[in-house]
């Protein structure tokens, strides 16, 4: 608290981003966890909250007539301006936001105040969703080729990777040291995912030492245990999934790759994925065009092209088919690495197995999935998302790409996955929000020491709680389409690569589909299942009656009620009921002034915009958590707000016609 | 004339290759008079293979030891690739599909030999004509009336023979206006919008020439529509050229309205594509669509090329810019730009679908393609002779028409709920517009459908897509009526390519069927239970 100069703010204007002229004027709060602003207008009250964890950048821009502009760019892509009236306040809430929005030490952090209000025993039932070694088991493992190893108890070996990892029977200690000495920061193969139909496996490690010639026999070994332990197949890949250019200058600080002549039956192969630099800057470039004002669509798409953005994605997408066909119709074990096989690896390896075994395509499945490839193999989710202050060189995109990917894949098969789009919508969120403990340091290790299990919530619990948000009424578990691999076209389909509109401009309602075909669909499903339910009980009340009427006694029946349930046909449309500002830039609509002149010269009339109300089908957890009464709330309270509803708004701007 | 004679040879064995996600077919080639037939031989499994030879846009042919292959690109965008076994059977096929697919006849053409079973000729035809919209606006307001001035089509050939137009207006006047017209087009009503009391109107352009003649009918009409909408009404005339090019029109005797002489209206400039620039963008963008090998580097760069997102971002804007106009601003629209047949058509229909809830049910959107293309004279002829792949260069051909089927789509893609109609509609509507064997969207104008007599002698498509078999291809299982406007987002982040019919044939198809089919199993399932209900009848009561 001590870093807050000022904790209100009173005059504040938000402004709109789509119309610069509409601004809605409030006060400004800032709390030990929050930002929140909270409009004047009495029958609204809207209020937009805004966790430190998510600031990403303040700016403050320079003073004009009407105040100080301070414009807040948050890590899950809601961008907000406001305008302080006084330029002290200004300052003030400046220098509070730069220090709250980086905390130095992991006490700080949401987390570590947060109280869903749940006891002891319901926090740790909820760690206890998803296990790794219930996944293992599910894998089929351990089994003849594989077993659990206990070479890094305690982390002896590798202090970034898990305590319990699956190696191949036959690699023993000797060999997985020797191999740890020989790989960066000691992170020797294990494995990823194994495929029991073939025994064809997905391994992951860190880049060997081997500079320009030097050469390991343990390691060496360890990647014939790997191809021994699928007797299906003579070779291995080693998939490189860095450009080869990169990998090469890495052999001059004495890293590298594998030299095909020193490991048998090898297939190396590189997969020219981008460093976390690279993607930093693309994502910067790509949210600048986001940002751009009421844009040509040759200003989006070049713009969008010269950000790379999707070129990396497929890049991604393509790495994760190339391992996902090696495994599945080669029937090959393939070894993936990048330089320290916790980024471009990890995002490799679950595109993957995402691709492969459609346990990862449900909730539950996919849960496991960022559990197994992500935290538990020691991505450093402080680090790139920037939960503590630090580097900011070490921030990048890494697993926002993942999400796309799987969201890409969803755009495809609409059928394929049990889950929708505000799944991974929120899942993104609170990567960044530090609300649980889940993301929460560099490693598995690190977790321990801070035992996050026991002083945090686990994120996954929530969203299990929450499901029925997360359903895709379109999943087909049983079809033949969905059932086991999925098969992308063989054809190479850069079309099918699509901007993300539903992420990088979610806080643009104006944007997105005005009606949610998921939601009407689940309204659907659930209707139906009451109407049996119903259906049901009329059945056994008729039989009832029957038996009644034998008795000669009268009754009267009541007949059913089909109206109770139309509550979903609400689709939503009170948005749709507002146009946006379709003269662009250009003068519309003259009034009916006395111009100038035969043309029509006349004045920018339309500013009606369409940022407006959203009864957001989507009821999430944060309606229980009454966002009307500030005063009654403590900021640490039950707000597992979830983004798009931190801003409600009941009034639908109308369009405003200024007819002088 | 006979077929048969450009029929070079009957029949050849081939191997008909359908994309790359399709099994190859081998059977018996044939050239009928309006077909190609591909019969895969007594023992197969499959079924006879059938083109429309219509549906050709392109042909070529290449041989290559004693056999030849050719290669069909059609206008619905399919590209066909038939391997044929002799060289001289492969020219003489290519020759008689050359000959075949372009014959300009209108009254040989298949539509007049097509039988179907279970229609009846002249079932649909009565369904959609002016009549029946003028009953609706008659039902909303009195001030307009229908008149039949271009009952034998004298005074304007590209209307149809009744048109509604202000009651203060009567016939004189309107020949006197059609006269100062670009080929006799008055304005004419186009949507009456009820809540605001205001009309969407059409015409072409005044012949106003370097002069700048003036015409009293035609002001006199305007200010009738004034008068006519609410007290103290404006009006815009949204002219679908820029200023500039408007006023070189008048050089070669067109023009657009002198302020002066229109009082209460305003002019608006919203230039949007036509003719052959909008044709050529639809050739690139398709060429792009095909081109597998490019990388993803340019893809972006090459859509962006097209323009063809661009047209559909400014086809939209206008379209809103009109319908938020009447609604908001409670003004009335006059819509044109040269001829009138062409972008206009595409504003003026797609504001009434904005704004109109009943436009957006099936039935009501059939009426508007009928009312505001079909029977307001695009010449459809003219400009879907070919579609994408055409070698020729274009003369008259443009897609305006799929330019309002994509804007559509998107309409639909951002309100999933409130159209009746699905993609499947949009999609049969590009196929039979370009090739069909109903008559529907024959000849280019009224005038020339009743020389032909094609509402006697054709079936017409409505009836075609209306059958019960066709509803779970067409319908939009989601639908729910929204009585409110429909706003559409036009920035670049919510307008997508219409993969749907661009890459129709490059994609597999089957994922958006499987979740098509799922979408209406959840949907079905409702209505099932819903009709299950058990009726519980109130025992008799007994004395």
């Amino acid at each position: 608290m001590e870093h807050i100069r000022t904790p209100k703010v009173e005059n504040v204007r938000l402004v709109d981003r789509i119309s610069s002229k509409k601004a809605a004027l409030g006060t400004l709060y800032l709390t030990a966890t929050h930002v929140i602003f909270v409009e004047n207008a009495p029958d609204t009250r809207k209020e937009t909250w805004i966790l430190h964890s998510q600031i990403s950048t303040i700016e403050k821009q320079a003073t004009t007539a009407t105040g100080c502009p301070l414009l807040i760019r948050c890590k899950n892509f809601q961008l907000l301006q406001l305008i302080v009236p006084q330029e002290r306040d200004c300052h003030d809430v400046y220098i509070s936001l730069i220090r709250l929005a980086k905390p130095v030490k992991y006490e700080e952090l949401y987390c570590f105040s947060f109280n869903p209000k749940l006891d002891k025993e319901e926090r740790e039932q909820g760690w206890m969703l998803i296990e790794l070694s219930e996944e293992y088991k599910r894998m089929g493992l351990p089994d003849d080729y594989w077993q659990l190893s206990d070479v890094n108890r305690d982390y002896r070996v590798c202090d970034s990777y898990p305590t319990e990892l699956f190696v191949p029977k036959s690699a023993t200690a000797h060999i997985i040291l020797g191999s740890s000495k020989f790989r960066s920061r000691r992170r020797f193969p294990a494995l990823s995912y194994y495929y029991k139909d073939n025994h064809a496996s997905i391994c992951r490690s860190s880049q060997p030492l081997s500079g320009f010639s030097a050469r390991c026999l343990e390691d060496e070994q360890m990647l014939q245990a790997i191809r021994k332990a699928n007797p299906g197949s003579d070779f291995i890949y080693v998939v490189d999934t860095r450009p080869k250019l990169n990998a090469m200058a890495n052999r001059a600080a004495g890293k590298g790759y594998e030299n095909e002549d020193n490991y048998s039956n090898i297939k190396f192969q590189f997969i020219g994925i981008e460093n976390i630099h690279v993607m930093r800057n693309s994502l910067q470039k790509m949210l600048e065009v986001c940002e751009l004002k009421s844009p040509s669509m040759s200003d989006f798409l070049w713009g969008l092209e010269n950000s790379g953005w999707l070129r990396h994605i497929k890049a991604i997408m393509d790495a994760g088919i190339f391992i996902a066909k090696a495994v599945s119709e080669e029937g090959a074990s393939v070894l993936v690495h990048c330089s320290d096989g916790w980024d471009r690896t990890a995002q490799v390896c679950s595109v993957a197995s995402l691709l492969l075994d459609p346990h990862y395509r449900t909730l539950k499945g996919f849960m496991v999935l960022i559990e197994k490839d992500w935290i538990s193999f020691g991505h450093k989710f402080n680090h790139r998302y920037g939960n503590l202050d630090g580097d900011p060189k070490e921030i990048s995109p890494i697993i926002d790409q993942f999400i796309e990917c799987v969201w890409q894949l969803m755009e495809q098969f609409p059928c394929a996955f049990e889950f929708n789009e505000r799944f991974l919508i929120h899942i993104q969120h609170h990567i960044y929000s530090c609300q649980f403990g889940n993301f929460l340091c560099n490693s598995q290790k690190e977790r321990q020491e801070l035992k996050i299990q026991e002083r945090t919530y686990s994120l996954w619990a929530h969203l299990w709680k929450n499901r029925a948000d997360y359903m895709n009424p379109l999943f087909r578990a049983d079809h033949s389409q969905t059932r086991g691999i999925l098969r992308l076209p063989t054809t190479p389909c850069n079309f099918m690569y699509k901007f993300w509109s539903g992420m990088y401009n979610r806080f643009e309602k104006g944007l997105q589909p005005r009606q949610s075909v998921t939601d009407y669909l689940m309204a659907v499903k659930e209707e139906t299942q009451q109407l049996e339910e119903e259906l049901e009980a009329l059945e056994e009340r008729l039989e009832k009656i029957q038996k009644v009427q034998l008795n000669h006694t009268k009754v009267k029946s009541k007949p059913s009620e089909p109206s109770k349930h139309s509550g979903f046909s609400t689709s939503d449309n009170s948005t749709a009921n507002t146009p946006q500002d379709y003269s662009g830039n250009m003068k519309s609509f003259p009034s009916r002034s006395p111009s100038q002149g035969d043309e029509d010269s006349a004045l920018i009339l339309t500013q009606d915009n369409l940022k407006s109300s959203d009864p957001d089908l989507s009821a999430n957890s944060d309606q229980e958590s009454g966002v009307e009464d500030l005063s009654c709330r403590s900021p640490s309270g039950g707000d597992c707000v979830p983004s798009e509803d931190s801003a409600k708004d009941r009034d639908s701007d109308e369009a405003v016609f200024l007819t002088a | 004339m006979e077929f048969s004679e450009l029929i070079r040879t009957g029949r050849a064995q081939a191997e008909l290759l359908r994309g790359p996600e399709a099994p190859p077919l081998r059977g018996t080639l044939c050239v009928t008079g309006h077909h190609l037939l591909l019969s895969p031989g007594p023992q197969a499994t499959s079924d006879l293979w059938l083109l429309l030879l219509r549906s050709v846009d392109s042909i070529e042919k290449r041989v290559a030891g004693d056999s030849g292959t050719i290669t069909l690109r059609c206008k619905d965008l399919r590209v066909l690739q038939l391997d044929i076994e002799g060289v001289e059977a492969t020219l003489d096929i290519a020759r008689s599909i050359e000959a075949l697919s372009s014959l300009e006849s209108v009254i040989t053409s298949f539509p007049f030999f097509y039988r179907p079973k279970g229609l009846r000729l002249g079932d649909a035809w009565h369904f959609h004509p002016p009549e029946h919209y003028y009953k609706r606006v008659a039902r909303e307001t009195n001030a307009w009336r229908l008149s039949e001035v271009n009952e034998d089509f004298s005074v304007c050939p590209s209307y149809p023979r009744a048109v509604i137009v202000p009651r203060a207006v009567d016939d004189d006047a309107l020949k006197r206006s059609a006269r100062f017209r670009q080929g006799g087009r008055f304005p004419v009503l186009s949507y009456h919008h009820a809540p605001s009391g205001t009309v969407l109107l059409r015409s072409s352009q005044p012949l106003t020439g370097p002069q700048k003649r003036r015409c009293a009918e035609d002001e006199e009409m305007l200010r009738a529509v004034l008068a006519g909408a609410r007290p103290g009404a404006r009006g815009f005339i949204v002219d679908t050229r820029s200023s500039q090019t408007a006023k070189q029109a008048r050089m070669t005797g067109g023009g657009t309205e002198a302020k002066a002489a229109y009082p209460g209206w305003k002019r608006l400039h919203r230039p949007l594509e036509r003719g052959r620039p909008l044709q050529e963008s639809f050739v690139r963008l398709v060429e792009a669509c095909g081109d597998l090998e490019q990388s993803m580097d340019r893809w972006l760069s090459r859509l962006e090329g097209c323009r063809w997102l661009a047209h559909v971002k400014e086809a939209l804007s206008t379209a809103c810019l009109a319908a938020q106009g009447m609604e908001r601003e409670g003004a009335c629209i006059l819509v044109h730009g040269a001829e009138g047949t062409d972008s206009t058509l595409l504003v003026t229909s797609l504001a009434q679908l904005i704004l109109d809830p009943l436009s957006r049910t099936m039935a009501g959107f059939q009426e508007l393609v009928e009312r505001e293309w079909i029977q307001a004279g695009h010449p459809f002829q003219l400009r879907c002779a070919h579609s994408a792949f055409s070698h020729a260069r274009p003369k008259h051909e443009a897609p305006t028409f799929l330019l309002f089927l994509d804007c559509v789509w998107q309409l639909g893609r951002q309100f999933p709920l409130s159209l009746e109609f699905g993609e499947g509609l949009l999609l049969a509507l590009f196929e039979h517009a370009y090739a069909s064997p109903f008559g529907t969207f024959l000849c280019n104008s009224e005038k020339e459908r009743c020389l032909c007599e094609v509402r006697t002698r054709t079936h017409s498509l409505w009836s075609g897509l209306n059958q019960p078999k066709e509803q779970r291809k067409v319908r939009n299982p989601l639908y729910v009526l929204n009585p409110l406007a429909i706003w559409p987002s036009v920035e670049p982040q919510s307008l997508r390519l219409w993969q749907g019919l661009f890459l129709r044939w490059t994609r597999p198809p089957e994922p958006s069927e499987v979740a098509w089919e799922k979408v209406w199993q959840i949907v079905t399932d409702k209505e099932k239970t819903e009709g299950s209900q058990p009726t519980v009848s109130a025992p008799e009561p007994q004395s």
